[in-house]
């Protein structure tokens, strides 16, 4: 067995996520809310070498298959990645994350003045103006969303 | 601009307005002037809701007789103590029941998005007379319009806005109006005051702009001053209020510098910023506009309510 193979070594039953933006998998493990004490073996790799990207980062989670909301929230922080679910050390399901042109309810508008933070029946709406460096426009008072701002919400 | 069709339409930010429709109104508010002074009843018979959930006299007012000039009539509250709003009833409840008095609703509320949530909900078109520190839309239509009717033209001026740019929702919306014609624009204000970020990023590329703290240095080069109140009840922290209030007034001293042909313009209320002995001379044009207003607003509800192509 290779060197190369060890570092990334494959897991059984999980998800690999492949192809994130060098220096994002930590964003990615914050945005899933992975802290480690679920207790499967939770694999971070960055600065892999990369034929797409030049390099990347990976992250691998054993014992947990992501739903189609996380893998949009993964498409605002590494709008480059790939997701696959493995079971019994095999592929399964191969998908490339999307970031829609519209973003509905995962996230809250930064205005506290904004009506989408108010008591009224109304879900948070953005607009993707920009994808890297990530950039999103609420559709109701207009503010303006980056990185940082969508960090702090996870 | 016969594809210009206004019936039925939200009036919720400049941002959604092209310039040939930004011109196209500007051109009916200039035929409304006669009919203004006469009186028309061309909206006889249809309704206005003003729902004022903020403190306004001028707006309101200038809708309200703009409705009534046209032969309409007005309903409304602008002071949501006494309404049910104070029980909590919703925006998007109160809206669904107005909508039912009223062909079109103009909407203030002190929260940003607000008039574009309400249009969500009304069946009929809602228009935004100021939402939070964000957008006043007619306010920068008739703004233009007073540029163009006093200068002729609005294209190939130098034109500065002043004050707080920070908070100052008329100036936003100004803001990108003027982006959308040939212009050098000035912001003037102190450093914490200054044009919010969202708004140079998205006129930026279209028009000049120079980004000044000194009035003075500006005064000689510019066709129009824009001139807006420092708002206290923007400020969080009172001590910040103190410490730029006052910091820009025009007066008569300031102005001998500037251009025969300057115009200053003000939303009103004032309150110092610029000298009363200002108002006498030919530059003053704050009380034209308030006249203006009535055309530009008559213009807008005739074209959403289809009484105008």
């Amino acid at each position: 067995m290779s060197k190369r193979t060890l570092r990334v070594s494959k897991i059984r039953n999980g998800t690999v996520i492949d192809h994130i933006t060098r220096g994002h998998a930590l964003d990615v493990i914050k945005i899933l809310g992975i802290d480690g004490r679920a207790g499967g073996v939770v694999t971070i790799a960055m600065n892999v070498p990369s034929e797409k990207l030049g390099v990347k980062d990976i992250v691998k989670i054993e014992g947990r298959e992501l739903n189609p909301e996380e893998v949009d929230k993964i498409a605002l922080l590494a709008p480059h990645a790939t997701i696959n679910i493995i079971r019994n050390y095999r592929v399964v399901e191969k998908q490339r994350v999307k970031l829609p042109s519209v973003i509905y309810g995962i996230l809250k508008c930064v205005n506290p003045s904004c009506i989408s933070n108010s008591g009224e029946p109304v879900k948070s709406t953005f607009y993707v103006e920009q994808e890297e460096p990530l950039r999103l426009r609420c559709h109701y008072c207009g503010r303006i969303i980056e990185r940082e701002d969508v960090l702090k919400q996870f | 601009m016969n594809a210009v069709r206004f019936e039925g339409r939200d009036i919720i930010s400049i941002r959604d307005f092209t310039r040939g429709e930004l011109d196209y109104i500007l051109n009916m508010a200039s035929e409304m002037e006669e009919v203004a002074k006469r009186g028309s009843d061309m909206l006889r018979g249809r309704t206005l809701a003003s729902l004022f959930f903020e403190p306004s006299t001028r707006t309101r007012l200038s809708f309200e007789v703009a409705m009534q000039k046209l032969g309409g009539t007005t309903i409304g509250f602008a002071e949501p103590d006494i309404s049910s709003i104070k029980k909590g009833e919703t925006l998007a409840d109160t809206v669904r029941v107005v909508e039912n008095y009223a062909d079109v609703i103009v909407l203030r509320h002190p929260l940003e998005g607000a008039a574009r949530f309400a249009a969500e909900y009304a069946r009929v078109p809602v228009i935004n007379a100021g939402s939070g520190a964000e957008e006043h839309p007619t306010q920068a239509m008739l703004d233009l319009y007073t540029i163009l009717k006093e200068k002729g033209r609005i294209d190939g001026l130098d034109i500065a806005l002043m004050g707080d740019l920070r908070y100052g929702r008329t100036v936003h919306s100004l803001a990108y109006a003027l982006s959308l014609y040939d212009v050098r624009l000035y912001f003037i204000s102190p450093s914490m005051l200054r044009m919010r970020r969202e708004v140079l990023d998205d006129i930026k590329g279209r028009v000049d702009v120079v980004e000044e703290e000194n009035v003075e240095d500006v005064i000689p080069k510019i066709d129009v001053l824009y001139v807006t109140r420092i708002q206290k009840e923007r400020f969080p922290d009172l001590s910040d209020y103190e410490k730029v209030r006052g910091s820009y007034r025009i007066d008569l001293n300031l102005l001998k510098g500037a251009k025969d042909g300057l115009i200053i313009l003000h939303p009103l209320p004032r309150v110092d910023e610029i000298a009363p002995e200002v108002d006498a001379t030919p530059y003053a044009k704050y009380f034209k506009q308030v006249w203006n207003g009535v055309v530009v607003r008559m213009a807008l509800l005739a074209l959403v309510l289809g009484a105008l192509e």
